[in-house]
């Protein structure tokens, strides 16, 4: 707690949130949470070696797919175990989920322009 | 037990704090003997500062830090100004000028206006403000200070040891392959500083969330708190991206992986994307701070609340939300797609609606108010018409084919300096101004804080109005040289430069004269309604002696009421509820003394 933090009841929600209300999490769990993201590394590699945009996949954009994939999975596990955010509380929730939207925000218009850039139809030179 | 205070709060106990020896009248230095116990006396060698874990003192710290970026911003952008008298760059080399604007952008904007107001009043004032004795963080609070600290001296060696010559939008390929000196160092510098406030911003999302005195709910929150919150928001949400855009720049840059250039595979419009991600909420970083400061000096001194609180509150989160969805309006031209444009383009029209809203509701506020023209409100009245200018100005560029015309124009240079310039920085040295005497406990001295004010308003208009003029006729945005036609607007712009700078210099001189020969302002000098005024001025290092206990929203004011003690001051010499301090609080200067005059 900060020192010099006035007590009131309000205060004491946070002293219960440092003190008190905080998840011990086993090391088990931690250790648990390790080898699933090293699996997923080792997956991820493997997946990379292969070139799906040849038979018999035949598909240009599985690699990505799945590498984006595989790394997703590992990022929520990051946060929700090794940050903590699955014992946080729900405005901790809020905060976390709205970081990632965020960055959606900015990846989404990025691409847009991306894509759009070539629809427009060029004057011959 | 409780009591209802002259402000119509309700306060446990101790109510409002016992005026220390106000009725001082000294001729010369006023002792600080005369000053309660504060924050400021407690504990006096450079360890006790440097050590800090106190709000107050941070701010402090920071006040001066960014002061002195300040000084040496402007004196780049003075150097920018008396080149361009003439047509044709003969005061400084071609090569110079370019790292003289670079300076005056880079400095200026990352070192000056993105801390100036969170980190100096914000600092100060959002503990005070919802009766909480300090920060949720206060080592992290030092630790911004010493991280903005390091940024400043890297940025700063490294513009004057080389400079740098890319302006402070560091686009790629120039930043990461063709531009000499020393880019790298002020991109560490930069991303450092961006770290600092990332921790001044989570420092203050917390407090607000978790240390607001009993009783202040949201909604009783001072507007001042509303914007700061907003702005911490966008802080935590959009600098990260400013880190990354800044080490991929380096990366570029030192490495030489192809991520902006072209020439190695990189995208240079990619660069514009991720840095204006950042930079245009950066805006709003700069400039809500400044509507946060507006509030609270429209509401003081009209004696009203304010008209419509939600809808300021709600708009300053409408304006940190937005903000995000319209950086694309600086690549219009840079080769984004056509249909992006028109997307960035509508979606920058409605940052408009937010900030519509609170300028339509400051000055209904104003209505049938009991206005005072004291420096704070000449600072704020000014601001509106300034920030006015700057935003309806902001409409012709988000507008796709105007933009045409006037992308990359002086234009561009009049608008944002209009919003941030005249925006930001009149709203801070109003609000220096205004929470002086909280913050030292002595009153600065009107006449020359009004002179001051109103010397820097004109200045300022003399200054940017003709670089509209300038922009709209095509003057290109950092060149030394110009057409010879231009010239008579550029020495207007020159001369109004000279007198917005000394209506910056003048402050500097009598704030730091009123340090020691300022009238003792007593705890609420402006009889306003904050929980910051209910405590001691310079307030005691846990800001309370009580914790407050709020029943109340914000802005108890009124202005009949107010009319009224007015004129029993005016009859009586003294007014009502304070015992005649504001009067002599307000004219206990030397001049005032010498003329014989003795108040209250």
């Amino acid at each position: 707690m900060a020192q010099g933090v006035p007590v009131t009841e309000i205060n004491e929600e946070i002293a219960h949130d440092v003190h008190g209300g905080r998840h011990i999490v086993p090391v088990s769990v931690y250790l648990k949470v390790f080898t699933a993201l090293m699996v997923l590394l080792v997956i991820t590699l493997a997946a990379a070696a292969i070139d799906m945009s040849k038979p018999p996949f035949n598909m240009p954009s599985l690699n990505i797919i799945i590498a984006m994939t595989i790394a997703v999975a590992k990022a929520v596990l990051i946060v929700l175990y090794f940050m903590e955010v699955r014992y946080s509380s729900r405005i901790t929730w809020l905060f976390s989920i709205a970081g990632f939207a965020w960055l959606s925000i900015m990846f989404a218009f990025i691409f847009s322009d991306y894509v759009s850039r070539g629809w427009l139809p060029q004057a011959p030179r | 037990m409780s009591s209802i205070t002259p402000d119509g709060r309700l306060w446990e106990e101790h109510s409002l704090v016992d005026p220390v020896h106000r009725e001082s009248q000294a001729i010369g230095p006023i002792p600080e003997s005369q000053l309660p116990d504060n924050y400021l006396t407690n504990g006096l060698g450079w360890k006790s500062w440097l050590f800090t874990l106190d709000h107050k003192r941070i701010a402090i710290l920071y006040m001066i830090s960014v002061s002195m970026a300040f000084m040496v911003g402007g004196i780049a952008a003075a150097l920018v100004r008396f080149n361009l008298m003439t047509p044709n760059s003969e005061l400084l080399r071609p090569q110079t000028y370019n790292k003289m604007f670079s300076a005056h952008g880079i400095v200026m904007v990352f070192f000056f206006l993105v801390p100036v107001i969170p980190a100096t009043l914000g600092n100060f004032l959002v503990p005070l403000m919802i009766g909480a004795k300090d920060l949720a963080f206060p080592k992290i609070n030092l630790l911004s200070w010493y991280l903005y600290m390091i940024g400043l001296i890297i940025g700063l060696l490294a513009l004057s040891f080389g400079g740098v010559d890319t302006g402070w939008t560091f686009y790629a390929p120039l930043s990461t392959q063709y531009a000499y000196g020393n880019v790298a160092l002020v991109l560490v510098g930069a991303f450092i500083a961006g770290f600092s406030s990332i921790l001044t911003g989570l420092n203050f999302v917390i407090t607000v969330h978790k240390m607001r005195a009993p009783g202040l709910t949201w909604f009783r929150l001072p507007l001042f708190i509303w914007s700061m919150y907003a702005t911490s928001l966008i802080i935590m949400l959009a600098t990260p991206v400013l880190a990354i855009t800044l080490l991929l720049l380096l990366m570029e840059r030192l490495f030489h992986i192809g991520i902006f250039d072209p020439k190695l595979g990189g995208d240079p419009v990619l660069l514009q994307h991720l840095f204006w991600f950042y930079s245009h909420p950066a805006v709003y970083i700069m400039v809500l701070p400044g509507f946060a400061v507006i509030s609270e000096l429209i509401t003081c001194f009209a004696r009203k609340p304010i008209f419509g609180y939600k809808f300021v509150a709600f708009s300053s989160i409408a304006i940190a939300v937005i903000s995000f969805f319209v950086w694309g309006h600086h690549l219009f031209v840079a080769g984004q797609s056509a249909y992006a444009g028109i997307v960035f383009s509508v979606l920058s029209f409605l940052v408009a609606i937010p900030s519509a809203i609170k300028v339509f509701n400051w000055t209904a506020t104003l209505y049938k108010g009991s206005i005072r023209l004291d420096t704070p409100m000449v600072y704020a009245l000014g601001f509106i018409v300034l920030f006015t200018i700057g935003g309806l100005t902001g409409l012709y560029l988000a507008s796709l084919s105007a933009d045409v015309h006037l992308s990359d124009t002086y234009f561009v240079i009049a608008h944002f300096h209009y919003v941030m310039v005249g925006g930001t920085v009149s709203a801070y040295l109003g609000g220096v101004h205004y929470w002086w005497p909280k913050i030292t406990g002595r009153m600065y001295p009107e006449g020359w804080g009004r002179t001051a004010a109103v010397l820097l308003n004109l200045g300022f208009h003399l200054t940017f109005m003709p670089q509209f003029i300038l922009g709209v006729n095509g003057m290109p945005r950092r060149y030394a040289t110009y057409a010879p036609e231009f010239q008579p607007l550029n020495i207007m712009s020159t001369a109004g430069a000279t007198v917005l700078a000394l209506g910056y210099l003048l402050p500097f001189c009598y704030l730091l004269w009123s340090l020691k020969y300022g009238a003792v302002a007593g705890p609420n000098p402006w009889r306003a309604t904050g929980l910051e005024w209910q405590t001691t001025s310079p307030p005691p290092t846990f800001n309370f002696d009580k914790v407050p206990i709020v029943t109340i929203g914000p802005y108890a004011y009124n202005p009949e009421d107010d009319e009224r003690l007015y004129e029993e001051e005016q009859r009586n010499g003294h007014h009502p509820l304070d015992g005649g301090a504001l009067v002599q609080a307000r004219t206990t200067t030397k001049e005032a003394v010498a003329g014989g005059e003795s108040v209250g």
